[in-house]
């Protein structure tokens, strides 16, 4: 910029022009403003007094070890560390080499990783977990300037995320006698089983859905009934009761020799679910696909299959990521359903704090608490996802 | 394109490359696919459930279910059946979730408009609630209000009071109520009267106003007339057709009013925040999607600004916000099943009581998944023919 362009002109507000024209512009206005300001002042005193005085937040630091990885073996909890670590480098390089959107997600996971190491700090339950907490957000770091530099290239990230994820779902779960030995799911539980869940149920659910999606807009009669019918069948019910039936009925559907486990069943439960979800999601995208896409594709003399794989396909599913962002989220949150079906994850575990003698009458505190988690988690995220919306251009074709 | 069309045709293609032959077969492979795999879990189902002695008949109905229900809109008393039981907890989510849509609809509007107001407090209060909001889950929102807000408030002794006689104790929440007393249908006559006079008088005012001749204020004749006839009637009634019947403290409990229970309201609070924030997000939107130039054409008309919001804004954002609510409408119904984790007896929990107790969970769980199946298909119903009226003022 040479000297010879002028900057803007920068106008000043004083606070009091700022507050004539924000706050009291007329005279319902200027009451409406001194009521909400006194009872958003009252109700800031009361919670901080509470929070400050009268809250007994040591129920949660004596606590800190359950809510984050529940009754997972301590000297097995390496394996959450190590899968830790790996998706914190993972987070990082591709943060380092996308940036935008993924790059500010990558930075959330680093902050978040601090947040723990300090919680951990302050409940005294082992430095052991604030260095490990530490040193995944330093690999979060590394990883983004490794990304930014390409020290890694592209292919080799997706295929780690692509191995990552069936990679560390077993070191969690662990293989019979070896050096893993497996972990019985009934001590899956905590802050661990909710991202677990969530994780899974996304994951798994994604082809199914699309699979759906693309069978709900097929020229097939047969085919667009049944998806259809499907996918308004899960969307008409509760997730409770889907939950209910799974954990219920899929023992009964399954051969009687097979047995599943309640987290499993869950599991099952969940991706059903989300996958009636993913398939509107997906939906919506392929709706966005100007008909001439396909037609062009069927011009050069492409069949349906490699129309879809090649020119519907890659450009609705970019366009509905940040709606599985969203469902994403709202994923995380339903997990706390499990809890009605008797699974301890992040909410049950509260449960089960409130249940111990000593953490008597504390329910407010342990509910505020687990609310904040979730309300950090989905809010970091729920950024992310406007940042990709807008670097996407979603809204704006 | 035609020619090379019956040149295809006339080239005899063969049936393994035929269209429609293969569009046949590959629906044959789908439902055949299907039917085998939907046949092969009622197999298992049908095995499992005899290996251990469950059924499959509804007709646990008509036993006795021999347990008590905390609140019910209708009488039931534990001697009752099964079907009896199943019918208040549906009357009980019917009753939660139309509560909840009308107190979410107001509170959504509400905040969707602040969201919007240039007073600087209102719209940061507003956008700080939504974010809360909608960043956690509705369980948790739920198990704090109840556990946490509900259960801690005083004894009724030193229950909480709040201006027009609205009172706060553990024994839940208790609210004046309008009464009926034995003159309401007499006056009942005279409204009706009232309302004859006003419908006439719109009528002939639409008429007047379609032929272009004045009105002469003829709608406006036709309220007053109603407002006082209606008044009148009000006066004549030896008593007031309507009293508030305010609730009294008694030692253990409240008498009169309108009570709810802790559970009833925890849910009924819980489930109107939630999802308030939501039907406020899509009324922002709504409002935001009518464009400026809308406003200002408006204005331009000389349409006065009342007149502007309700003929040229207020339609069109309809139009934008209904398909959204709807399906805000129907979560909210479906999120009442949530009541399970606060004790409330809607129809999920006490499914899940008669599963338990005649053994029989499958049949059980069909009848809940399937009313609440019907439930949101007659709401999306309902909606979709409003949304249909409003959608024809385009035209």
């Amino acid at each position: 910029m040479t000297s010879a362009t002028l900057q803007p002109p920068h106008v000043r507000v004083g606070p009091i022009a700022w507050l004539r024209v924000n706050l009291f512009s007329t005279w319902y206005n200027a009451i409406l403003s001194l009521l909400i300001g006194a009872l958003l002042a009252w109700v800031i005193l009361q919670f901080s007094g509470w929070a400050v005085g009268a809250a007994r937040w040591d129920v949660i630091t004596r606590n800190m070890r359950l809510f984050l990885i529940g009754q997972f073996p301590g000297d097995q909890a390496w394996r959450i560390w190590l899968n830790l670590a790996v998706i914190s480098g993972l987070a990082g390089l591709s943060g380092g080499s996308a940036g935008g959107a993924v790059r500010t997600l990558a930075t959330s996971v680093a902050a978040a990783q601090l947040l723990f190491a300090g919680l951990i700090a302050v409940s005294g339950i082992g430095l052991l977990g604030s260095v490990a907490y530490l040193a995944n957000a330093a690999l979060v770091w590394v990883g983004l300037v490794g990304g930014m530099r390409r020290l890694v290239p592209q292919r080799v990230v997706t295929i780690g995320w692509l191995v990552s994820l069936p990679a560390s779902f077993i070191l969690v779960a662990g293989v019979g006698d070896t050096a893993i030995p497996s972990v019985s799911t009934n001590l899956w539980s905590g802050l661990l089983l909710t991202f677990l869940l969530a994780t899974v149920g996304i994951v798994l659910s994604f082809p199914f859905g699309v699979v759906l999606a693309l069978g709900r807009r097929s020229a097939l009669p047969a085919v667009r009934w049944l998806s259809t019918a499907y996918i308004e069948l899960i969307r008409g019910v509760p997730l409770v009761t889907i939950l209910f039936m799974a954990d219920i009925m899929l023992p009964l559907f399954l051969p009687g020799e097979l047995r599943i486990d309640r987290v499993a069943r869950a599991m099952g439960g969940i991706t059903l679910f989300s996958a009636a979800y993913v398939a509107e999601n997906v939906r919506g995208g392929l709706q966005a696909i100007p008909a001439g896409q396909v037609e062009a594709a069927h011009a050069l003399g492409l069949n349906g299959f490699l129309t879809n794989r090649f020119i519907v396909l890659p450009q609705a599913l970019r366009a509905v990521i940040p709606a599985n962002v969203g469902l994403f989220i709202s994923l995380l949150k339903d997990t706390t359903l499990v809890t009605i079906v008797g699974l301890l994850e992040l909410l049950g575990i509260g449960r089960s704090v409130l249940a111990q003698s000593e953490s008597l009458g504390a329910q407010m505190e342990v509910y505020v608490f687990v609310a904040a988690l979730f309300f950090v988690m989905s809010f970091a995220m729920s950024q992310a996802s406007y940042r990709l919306e807008a670097s996407l251009g979603v809204g704006e074709r | 394109m035609n020619g090379s069309a019956q040149e295809v045709r006339g080239a005899r293609v063969p049936p393994w490359r035929n269209e429609r032959v293969l569009r046949v077969l590959a629906q044959a492979v789908v439902l055949l696919a299907t039917a085998l795999f939907v046949g092969f879990l009622v197999r298992n189902l049908t095995t499992a459930m005899a290996e251990r002695g469950l059924s499959l008949g509804f007709g646990f109905l008509d036993l006795t279910a021999g347990f008590d229900i905390a609140e019910s809109p209708i009488p039931y008393r534990s001697t009752d059946t099964y079907g009896q039981a199943f019918l208040v907890g549906l009357m009980n989510t019917l009753s939660v979730s139309a509560a909840g849509i009308v107190l979410a609809t107001i509170l959504g509007v509400l905040v969707g408009v602040a969201r919007l107001s240039t007073n600087w407090l209102v719209n940061r209060v507003a956008s700080v609630y939504v974010e809360i909001i909608r960043n956690t889950p509705l369980l948790v929102q739920l198990v704090i209000l109840y556990f946490a807000v509900f259960l801690q408030l005083p004894a009724v002794a030193n229950a909480i009071e709040l201006p027009g006689a609205i009172f706060l104790s553990q024994r839940g929440l208790f609210l004046p109520a309008p009464e009926l007393t034995p003159s309401f249908g007499r006056w009942l006559v005279f409204v009706a009267v009232g309302l004859g006079v006003a419908v006439a008088a719109g009528v002939v005012a639409a008429r007047r106003a379609s032929a272009g001749r004045p009105t002469r204020r003829l709608g406006m004749i036709g309220l007053v007339t109603f407002v006082a006839i209606s008044v009148g009637g009000w006066l004549l009634a030896f008593q007031a057709p309507i009293v508030i019947d305010l609730p009294a403290r008694e030692r253990f409990n409240f008498v009169g009013g309108m009570g709810l229970s802790p559970e009833f309201a925890a849910l009924l609070f819980g489930l109107v925040l939630y999802t308030a924030a939501f039907i406020g997000e899509v009324v922002r939107g709504g409002i935001q999607a009518v464009r400026r130039g809308q406003w200002e054409a408006a204005r331009a008309l000389g349409l006065s600004e009342r007149q502007a919001l309700r003929l040229i804004v207020f339609p069109q954002a309809l139009r934008v916000i209904v398909p959204p609510l709807t399906s805000q409408y129907l979560n909210l119904a479906k999120n009442s099943s949530l009541a399970i984790a606060i004790g409330y007896p809607d129809m999920f929990k006490i499914g899940v009581t008669m599963s338990n107790q005649t053994g029989q969970p499958v049949p059980v769980i069909l009848l809940v998944m399937g009313t609440y199946l019907v439930i949101s298909l007659a709401t999306s119903l309902l909606m979709n023919i409003y949304n249909r009226r409003v959608q024809v003022l385009e035209s």
